[in-house]
């Protein structure tokens, strides 16, 4: 029989308010195995603390159940306070009875009585607790970062100024992300490349920092300090190791028609090529979809001109396996597709355009050589119209429910710019709200609408009419005046929002990392542990986390590198555990719990068994404790009841359901 | 059944079996029961006729630790519980040496009676040989006679074809004696009210004595410890301490067979009750090909079982209300 | 039976997820989203966790109804858990459907750590129909009563 003690935490007012804890305490009394129960105002406290130590050392005590908030909050806490006082930290359970119990019900007596059965559900379980020990896996010490972008590289130059090895995965030819396709950053309308490109170069010079470009993360198995990962690195069909990147191949390539996925569509680019002028590598890649060589079999134009006889057709994808201790999933955004949107006539004119667009557009290295200009005639445009939220802040299906941060700010930053470098355009943006929570943000918003004269309309869009004669036509209304706006415009810029991009499902189903909704990776808090996936090992930096700008970014980029780095530091980890265990006199050895295990922790060997004075070699399954994760799948698909798990034992879960039964 | 004799004679005596797995008569014409024969003269005990319903494929699994090879008779059905017990490992397939015999649908004695044959003292028209659809019994009333497949078992009615799934050699002609739908019971179940239903099965469960007979006979519910019998869930129990308990002992245990039983069908032809238990397994199956795929156990060797399966887009559990 | 004279407040057992649901039912709490307090949920590490052991046992013992939470399909922590639940249950409640249980004693819902508007919801709606059923008969333990 355990001897229990119970500790009913009062939380302040959080618990006590709704629930009788000196009742629960009363009431806990009576269960087999207590021997010991008080509350306090803070358990978690040190003080609290100090009271579970207290009592497991002068009670005796082999089990305690901590009735207060959820165990994903403090059951670390009260489990190393347990093993301080000399208490296995398995033998601790948690009754939940603030965020299941006192935050949901308001009624004392109803509340009261609902804390003491999950308190006694608690004491059924830990009256089947037994110690556990954790095993130990090594770390490998070097990083992945999944995506090379701003937050990628930041994350990447952070680990490795630390001392450990990285690997950067960046899927398109070259490093640098959206922020490499921006013209100016707000608020201080610094040049993006110009702040980008060295960080670029600062990496792929660094001797920690592996870049492996036009690649892909393919499989990851393993776990916490120990994952193995299958990089796909496509065929370039050019050797990085002989090209001088002096771009003549690109000049020659007869085939010109691809679109710029660098400019956003708006212009094209050759079957070979690198994306951009400051492209890291500077080694081109060659779109097998779009070359003629790969289409017809002849050409061959790219090999004949490179002096370095860099050129290979042959090449093949090659799959590289590296073993990692910690990745940083960085894989950033995208725009929304706008096919809902139809009332903005994205998909008719040429002249409505998405904001990242018109960062191209802007640009000096863009389709219009930083030109404003309508994509339609190349004329000057004098009325330019801003719609804000599109696709953000949304409340039906066809858009994103959360608000992308990033568009109040850009906006105001192009209407700046517009206005700035073409005081003939009267710009005039249309909005729900302006969100500027920033440092030096509601001054710069401030300045477009004082300093630079931008018409900024509280309302939203209704619909853009493109005019026969080129013109659009933007229905709106004045929400302040109460009043239908009819304005002709000669380009409307759509503040499109963002979402994460497309790839991060599959990259999260590999690292089993939980994903929302929006497909934003899941923090493993929303406040406490807002750089770590639930995923012990997995790391977020950026936009996969949720809407961010780059100064944003590159401090998640700097958290997530601190995070990372912490892991790398450790030579050694824990294993959780409650791992699976196979009783090998019950045991079949079916493989059927080994058909459902998602890490193939299970396997068999003939082991000689003692069953009741039968001694006989039986096929027994075997779980390797270091991969087995705990999840529990083996456990039911045995029919015999050999497989459990630890720490959630059928009986455990059995005593909780009859104790809540009862 | 004479050349299924002296095949098995042969082979036991050139040594390459160490013993036979088939069945003997019993104490009254119509319960042959199963049994080892290990000498070559005790085969004149060995019974192969209308009445050798057990299936003897478990027996194999204890066979398979035996010193040689096993000589076992297996009808087509039986071979589908053998193919997945060597999917689970279970049986030693390099230690049996199946003799695939013929089947013509086999015997039901709880049906003759009920046709009112009573007193038996012998039956003609059960034997491999006989070329027959009549079955003549001779009473102690005289004698009486009845169609064959009136008397068949339930799962001759749905007979899942005369080819065995894995065999070393075949012996006697086999019949595919299916006249009737597979699950034609389960859906009139399906179609009942809720009250219907649960009527339905409290009275047939409420029959039960939890003898274990289905059970023990059971090919996939080999278990070498029943969860029922172990402390592993606190679910081991003497006798049945509420109305609950075989309730979940039938719904477990079908679960626990569910995507690995053949539906052989041995468990409601065993139990002494007479509680129809593989309208469980049934529903289990029907509910299976209907929601992922016809799927048939015991039918290879390799495929995965539909519990230890899945696709993205399998149906959610509402379905279940919806249907 | 003294049973019909007081109010029916249903014994309702939540096997949670720890990774997705019951995460949700922490959020339901710091957000104070109320559900009745006739909900007890007990935490298993992933819904392929949940052996229908369980959810007969709870029937067994007085249980009126059992609803099981764990991450969307495809956002298993554990990758495939959910699947493999989805189809146990689907099966489970199947067979139930069969002996004639009360559609609807039973269920499963996906909630996410994010999602506990939904799980809140979930629980009322839940409580609500057991409520319209009624105390479980079929499935309990008719003899032994507390």
């Amino acid at each position: 029989m355990q001897r229990i003690g119970v500790f009913v935490c009062h939380c302040g007012s959080n618990i006590a308010a709704t629930v009788d804890v000196k009742k629960v305490v009363e009431m806990v009394q009576m269960e087999p195995g207590v021997v010991h129960a008080e509350d306090y105002q803070y358990m978690c406290s040190e003080a609290g603390q100090a009271k579970i130590a207290a009592a497991i050392q002068e009670k005796k005590l082999t089990g305690i159940v901590v009735c207060s908030c959820s165990p994903r909050m403090h059951e670390t806490t009260f489990r190393t306070a347990a093993q301080r006082a000399g208490l296995n930290p398995y033998m601790v359970e948690i009754a939940n009875i603030r965020e299941h119990c006192s935050w949901i019900h308001k009624d004392m007596e109803e509340a009261t009585k609902k804390a003491v059965i999950l308190a006694r559900a608690a004491i059924a379980k830990v009256n089947l607790n037994t110690p556990l020990k954790p095993g130990e896996s090594r770390v490998t010490k070097r990083a992945l970062i999944i995506g090379g972008g701003i937050a990628g590289i930041q994350t990447a130059l952070d680990i490795a100024d630390a001392g450990y090895e990285v690997d950067i995965v960046e899927k398109t030819p070259s490093i640098g992300g959206r922020m490499s396709q921006l013209d100016k950053t707000f608020p201080t309308l610094d040049c993006s490349a110009c702040i980008l490109t060295p960080k670029m170069v600062e990496a792929a010079a660094h001797e920690k920092i592996n870049i492996y470009t036009y690649s892909e993360v393919e499989k990851v198995s393993g776990f916490v300090g120990d994952f193995t990962v299958d990089i796909r690195k496509k065929a370039r069909s050019v050797d990085s190791s002989k090209c001088t990147g002096c771009g003549v191949c690109q000049e020659k390539c007869p085939s010109k028609k691809a679109p710029s996925e660098f400019n956003r569509g708006l212009n094209t680019r050759s079957a070979i090529y690198t994306p951009f002028a400051q492209a890291i590598p500077n080694v081109p890649v060659i779109d097998r979809e779009n070359c003629i060589k790969f289409k017809t079999g002849k050409c061959g134009i790219c090999a004949k001109v490179c002096q370095a006889g860099a050129i290979d057709y042959e090449q093949q994808d090659e799959i590289i396996t590296e073993k990692y201790g910690a990745i940083v999933v960085a894989t950033g955004f995208d725009t929304i597709k706008l096919d809902n949107y139809d009332e903005y006539a994205y998909n008719q004119s040429k002249d409505v355009i998405t904001s990242l667009e018109l960062e191209r557009i802007m640009n000096a290295a863009g389709p219009t050589k930083g030109h404003l200009e309508r994509l339609s005639d190349g004329k000057h445009p004098h009325e330019i119209v801003f719609i804000q939220c599109v696709g953000s802040r949304c409340s039906d299906d066809r858009g994103k429910s959360y608000c992308s941060k990033i568009c109040c700010m850009y906006t105001a930053k192009h209407a700046m710019l517009i206005r700035d470098k073409y005081p003939d355009v009267n710009v005039t943006v249309f909005y729900i709200d302006v969100r500027t929570p920033g440092k030096n943000f509601d001054e710069f918003y401030r300045r477009a609408v004082e300093e630079y004269g931008v018409n900024y309309i509280k309302g939203q869009v209704g619909k853009v009419i493109p005019q026969p004669d080129g013109k659009l036509l933007v229905q709106g209304s004045d929400l302040l005046d109460n009043k239908q706006i009819l304005k002709e415009a000669d380009m409307v810029v759509l503040a499109t929002a963002i979402e994460p991009e497309a790839s991060v499902r599959k990259i999260a189903t590999m690292l089993t990392a939980s994903i929302d909704t929006n497909n934003f990776l899941t923090e493993a808090h929303p406040k406490l542990r807002p750089v770590e996936s639930p995923t012990a090992g997995v790391f977020l930096s950026g936009v996969c986390q949720g809407p961010k700008d780059i100064p944003e970014t590159v401090s998640q980029a700097g958290a997530a590198a601190v995070k990372a780095i912490g892991l790398l530091a450790k030579d050694k980890l824990m294993t959780n555990p409650c791992t699976a265990k196979a009783d090998e006199l019950l045991c079949n050895g079916c493989s059927t719990c080994a058909n459902v295990c998602p890490y193939g922790a299970i396997s068999y060997e003939d082991v000689q068994v003692n069953d009741h004075g039968i001694r006989e070699v039986r096929r027994i399954a075997v779980v390797n404790n270091a991969l087995c994760q705990g999840c529990g799948a083996c456990t039911v698909a045995c029919p015999s009841g050999a497989m459990d798990l630890q720490g959630f034992s059928n009986r455990q879960i059995i005593a909780e359901v009859d104790a809540i039964c009862r | 059944m004479q050349e299924l004799i002296s095949r098995a004679k042969e082979l036991l005596e050139n040594g390459t079996v160490a013993r036979v797995l088939g069945w003997k008569a019993g104490d009254l014409p119509y319960n042959p029961e199963p049994a080892f024969f290990t000498q070559a003269e005790e085969l004149k005990d060995f019974v192969y006729n209308g009445f050798c319903g057990a299936n003897l494929s478990k027996y194999m699994i204890e066979a398979s630790k035996l010193e040689g090879k096993t000589l076992v008779c297996l009808k087509p059905c039986d071979t589908y519980s053998f193919n997945q017990l060597i999917k689970e490992h279970r049986v030693d397939r390099e230690k049996a040496y199946i003799v695939g015999v013929g089947c013509k649908g086999k015997l039901d004695i709880e049906k003759a009676k009920k046709l009112g044959i009573k007193g038996i003292e012998s039956v003609s028209g059960a034997e491999m040989t006989d070329d027959t659809d009549t079955l003549t019994f001779q009473t102690i009333y005289g004698e009486k006679t009845c169609a064959y497949a009136d008397v068949m078992l339930e799962r001759c009615h749905v007979c899942k074809g005369k080819d065995h799934m894995v065999y070393d050699e075949l012996i006697g002609q086999s019949k595919d004696t299916k006249d009737a739908e597979r699950f034609a019971e389960v859906e009139r179940i399906e179609a009942m009210s809720p009250e219907e239903k649960f009527a339905f099965f409290q009275k047939e469960l409420s029959k039960c004595i939890r003898c274990n007979a289905c059970r023990n006979v059971c090919p996939a519910c080999s278990c070498r410890k029943c969860v029922f019998d172990s402390n592993k869930f606190d679910s081991a129990q003497k006798a049945n301490t509420d109305s609950f308990e075989e309730k979940m002992f039938h719904i477990i245990r079908a679960f626990h067979v569910a995507g690995r039983c053949t539906d052989c069908g041995e468990c409601s032809r065993v139990c002494p009750q007479g509680i129809p238990l593989h309208l469980f397994n049934r529903k289990f199956i029907k509910d299976i090909n209907e929601l992922y795929g016809e799927y048939q156990a015991g039918a290879d060797t390799e495929s995965k079982a539909p519990l230890t399966n899945f696709t993205f887009d399998d149906a959610e559990p509402s379905i279940v209300t919806k249907r | 039976m003294s049973l019909t004279n007081e109010e029916f407040r249903p014994k309702i057992v939540a096997f949670c997820c720890n990774w997705c649901s019951y995460a949700g039912a922490d959020l339901a709490g710091s957000s104070r989203l109320a559900y009745p307090a006739d909900v007890k949920i007990i935490r298993v590490p992933c819904s392929c966790r949940v052996n229908p052991m369980f959810i007969l046992r709870a029937f067994e013992k007085g249980a009126d109804g059992v609803i099981l939470c764990g991450c969307h399909p495809g956002d298993c922590h554990y990758s495939t858990g959910n699947y493999y639940a989805r189809r146990r249950m689907t099966l489970l409640f199947s067979m139930l459907d069969y002996i004639g249980v009360e559609n609807g004693r039973t269920r499963v819902e996906w909630v996410s750590a994010a999602e506990g508007v939904k799980f809140s919801q979930t629980m009322n709606e839940f409580v609500e129909k057991i409520h319209s059923l009624g105390k479980n008969v079929r499935l309990g333990d008719l003899r032994c009563r507390n």
